[in-house]
């Protein structure tokens, strides 16, 4: 799916990367423990989370994710937009929870790690 | 041939620049031509424990060597130290407060996953002293 199509799925805005919309996006994952994003993701470019600080793009900046969706109606802060600015990931934000928003995807052909 | 090297002293009580010279470290290797899964290894390795030298260390020091064949970090710290290191390196095992644990880490999963993504660690400890872990990536 292209983030254009995430956004349409999830009614999500755009936060910041909006030069960014038509990139190409196969796999997710989805948590608010960085500890495990670190541990357990391999190629998936976008993560969806409900925690809020710096960490979380970091944690995505040293993964090589491309996206990043705040569940739940989250929004970054200031600090964190710049930080996702000077490593070109694009971040979003929706109104639905994390399990809806996944749900949301999932049935959309995004997939996980697993790619089932 | 000498090596690239770098060095960053690390705050112990920002937690939001934490990470900093992880990714700086990334960007250099992914400057001098390293291949993305060898950018990944390190960079992976380097900010796990650049995280705990924050939470768990106060701060400390990290010093990178950039040979052709291989990366060499070298992360020193004067912090309480680790008392049982085998049982640090178990998967789950965290001393993290509360407050690291709203932050998003102390699942107790940075230890084990240095090792994953690194071709050698070692871990030197003295409890009440401080602790020096040497991450070396070779360049395959
Ligand atoms: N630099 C350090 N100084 C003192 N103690 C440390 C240091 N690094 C790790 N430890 C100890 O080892 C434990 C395990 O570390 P590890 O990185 O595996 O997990 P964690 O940091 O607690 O959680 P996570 O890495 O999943 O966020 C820590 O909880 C801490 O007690
Ligand atoms: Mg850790």
């Amino acid at each position: 799916m292209t983030i254009q199509e995430i956004m349409q799925t999830l009614d999500a805005e755009v936060i910041t990367g909006a030069d960014f919309l038509d990139r190409e996006i196969r796999t997710a994952c989805g948590s608010d423990l960085m500890s495990d994003v670190l541990a357990f993701v391999k190629e998936q470019a976008m993560l969806l989370t409900g925690l809020v600080n710096p960490q979380v793009i970091r944690t995505a900046e040293m993964m090589d994710m491309t996206c990043i969706l705040f569940v739940r109606g989250k929004r970054p802060t200031l600090d964190m937009i710049d930080l996702a600015n000077e490593n070109d990931i694009v971040l979003l934000g929706t109104p639905y929870e994390m399990f809806t928003a996944c749900g949301r995807l999932y049935s959309k052909g995004m997939r996980g790690r697993s790619g089932k | 041939m000498d090596p690239v090297r770098l060095h960053y002293d690390i705050s112990g009580s920002d937690f939001t620049t934490a990470g900093e010279a992880s990714g700086k470290i990334k960007k250099t290797l992914k400057s001098l031509g390293f291949s993305p899964a060898v950018v990944r290894n390190v960079t992976i390795a380097v900010y796990e424990a650049e995280i705990n030298m924050v939470i768990h260390a106060g701060g400390g020091a990290i010093d990178a060597d950039i040979f052709p064949d291989r990366i060499e970090v070298v992360l020193k710290d004067e912090g309480p130290g680790i008392q049982d290191i085998d049982l640090a390196m178990q998967e789950g095992w965290s001393t993290a407060p509360e407050n690291v644990r709203q932050l998003g880490f102390g699942a107790g999963m940075g230890l084990p996953n240095i090792k994953k993504y690194s071709d050698d660690l070692q871990i030197e400890s003295e409890v009440g002293r401080g602790t020096t872990i040497r991450i070396t990536v070779q360049n395959k």
